[in-house]
């Protein structure tokens, strides 16, 4: 089980990334938010930025679309050399926040309308165009209602249309699904798969082991403004936690002990709240203790061995 | 960009500036019969149309630049898309002068209703409206640039609006103030869109007309910079 998943689409060999960032840094103040960043996005995947809050995602996502400017490194995206060349790609790019920035006093429709005049659609296809990013969303029955009485699952479908209103190759989604409940996370990934499936490059960056296990290609774990890991799901979790991990259940007192031991005794582990988790287990036989249960390795195990973070 | 903020915005009512006009042309005009040579209701109708002009448009650059950087995010949004802060500005800076600017007609026409002699002159007044409307609604997006919060633009109205519009020879002709007063008001932009106004309704004076335009011409440019280079401070990391 080491293949990668899908066939990447139309990414040849040799071919330019969507986006290329290297040795990326930003600061704000005496904080270091990105810590030099080297990432690339091929052209035609769907590539998870999965870190926890704060890893500097959104900085990253704003360096793209020039509304931060970098203290150092070099940043390229669609080809087109950022931040000198920033409306180029913009013009070919699709960008949906995290958090809502509709102007809410305007209709569902009007939204769409002015950022189809923003993206410059020519206009003898903006009408097509808004009729079919209303109907991407979902939102066709409410057009004419005003976006301040959309609600967030609603708002948050809007605003991946508004991104989408010129049919652009590239695609930003930060954190799509934060906030939102089961239901309509469900279907803003079976969006998120339709747009690879039209080969645009997507890049979506979450907190969201499951999520990004789920759409991504590829994808480069980022913790502290940095990528400690990047691949393909499959080939991260079998070098990092191998085929299957063993969970073993325990009062803290034990647990910490059994970690000590196993520190010592050079086998790689994990927390995992109430129980230790031995990686690599199909490597270790005859060195684990013998209770406990076995499973297969998941993204989740190679993201909290790498970032040390614990999270959903 | 300058049919979408048209396309965003609705026309606030215009009745303000008028409950201003008939207020202070009744009240004084019953203590005042002549001001500087013109009946008082003529004199402040005149004042009006830029005092209207200058709180249209500066309130608007305030208030409702702020709220859309800072509450709802909106220029960020725009700058998601190819375009960039300048003509986020200048679009927003264009709409709101142009819109003041009109709304500089209403107290003319009222004035006009109460026996102000309209003059073929007077055509002229939009034109001078809009153009002291761009560089108040500038002016107003360099404040909304620099503060933060609502409460910083009390401020402001404290601090800078008032003593603007109280020191431009709306209500009543300079020539009472002392020196150091009638000075200070050429440097006050609504002083010159005063005088230009009043010179429609009574009178061009050609060569200093031509620097008062000239001084509005030359706030509003520096004011449109300005604004330009804070907004971009605040909206670009």
């Amino acid at each position: 089980m080491h293949a990668s998943q899908t066939p990447l689409s139309c990414a040849a060999p040799g071919q330019t990334p969507a986006i290329s960032l290297s040795g990326v840094v930003k600061r704000f103040g005496s904080l270091v938010a990105v810590d030099g960043l080297e990432l690339d996005v091929p052209t035609g995947t769907c590539f998870g930025l999965l870190g926890p809050n704060g890893a500097g995602k959104s900085t990253t996502m704003r360096l793209l679309t020039g509304q931060a400017i970098a203290d150092a490194g070099a940043i390229r995206v669609l080809g087109f050399e950022l931040p000198r060349e920033s409306k180029l790609a913009r013009a070919r790019m699709g960008v949906c926040p995290q958090e809502s920035n509709l102007d809410i006093d305007l209709s569902v429709r009007q939204v769409l309308e002015v950022f189809a005049r923003l993206y410059r659609v020519p206009t003898d296809r903006r009408a097509a165009a808004v009729a079919a990013a209303l109907d991407l969303a979902g939102l066709g029955a409410r057009a004419a209602d005003r976006a301040a009485k959309l609600s967030g699952g609603m708002q948050r479908r809007l605003l991946i249309a508004r991104a989408l209103i010129h049919d652009p190759e590239l695609v930003l989604l930060d954190e799509p699904t934060v906030g939102l409940d089961p239901q309509v996370r469900q279907e803003l990934w079976s969006l998120v798969l339709a747009l690879r499936e039209r080969g645009a490059t997507v890049l979506m960056s979450t907190h969201y082991i499951e999520e990004a296990e789920r759409l991504a290609d590829r994808v480069a774990i980022m913790s502290a403004g940095r990528v400690v890991a990047q691949g393909a799901p499959a080939q991260l979790i079998r070098k990092h936690a191998g085929r299957e991990v063993l969970d073993v259940t325990g009062s803290p007192a034990e647990l910490e002990l059994l970690r000590v031991q196993a520190l010592a005794a050079g086998l790689p582990t994990r927390a995992s709240g109430p129980a230790l988790t031995y990686l690599h287990a199909d490597d270790a036989d005859g060195a684990l203790p013998l209770a406990g249960r076995r499973r297969a390795a998941n993204l989740e195990d190679v993201f909290v061995a790498l970032t040390g973070e614990y999270v959903e | 960009m300058f049919k979408y903020f048209w396309q965003t915005r609705t026309f606030a009512s215009v009745v303000e500036p008028l409950i201003m006009l008939l207020a202070f042309g009744f009240g004084f005009g019953k203590l005042v019969s002549e001001v500087a040579g013109i009946p008082y209701l003529q004199f402040v109708g005149t004042g009006i149309v830029a005092t209207s002009v200058l709180f249209s448009a500066v309130f608007s650059g305030m208030f409702d630049a702020l709220y859309k950087r800072r509450y709802q995010r909106v220029y960020d949004a725009m700058l998601a898309a190819p375009v960039d802060v300048d003509e986020i500005v200048t679009g927003e800076v264009l709409f709101l002068g142009v819109r003041a600017g009109l709304y500089g007609i209403v107290p003319l026409a009222v004035a006009c209703c109460f026996g102000l002699k309209p003059e073929p002159a007077m055509a002229l007044v939009p034109a001078i409206g809009i153009l002291t409307g761009i560089g108040f609604a500038a002016l107003g997006m360099l404040f909304a640039a620099l503060v933060t919060t609502f409460d910083g633009l009390s401020y402001v109205i404290s601090a800078v609006i008032t003593p603007l519009y109280l020191v431009a020879g709306t209500f009543f002709p300079l020539t009472r103030l002392p020196q150091w007063l009638r000075v200070a008001a050429q440097f006050n932009p609504l002083y010159h869109c005063v005088e230009l106004v009043r010179h429609c309704a009574f009178g061009l004076q050609p060569g200093v007309d031509a620097l008062h335009i000239g001084a509005l011409a030359l706030f509003a440019l520096i004011a449109w910079r300005l604004a330009i280079w804070r907004t971009s401070k605040r909206l670009i990391d």
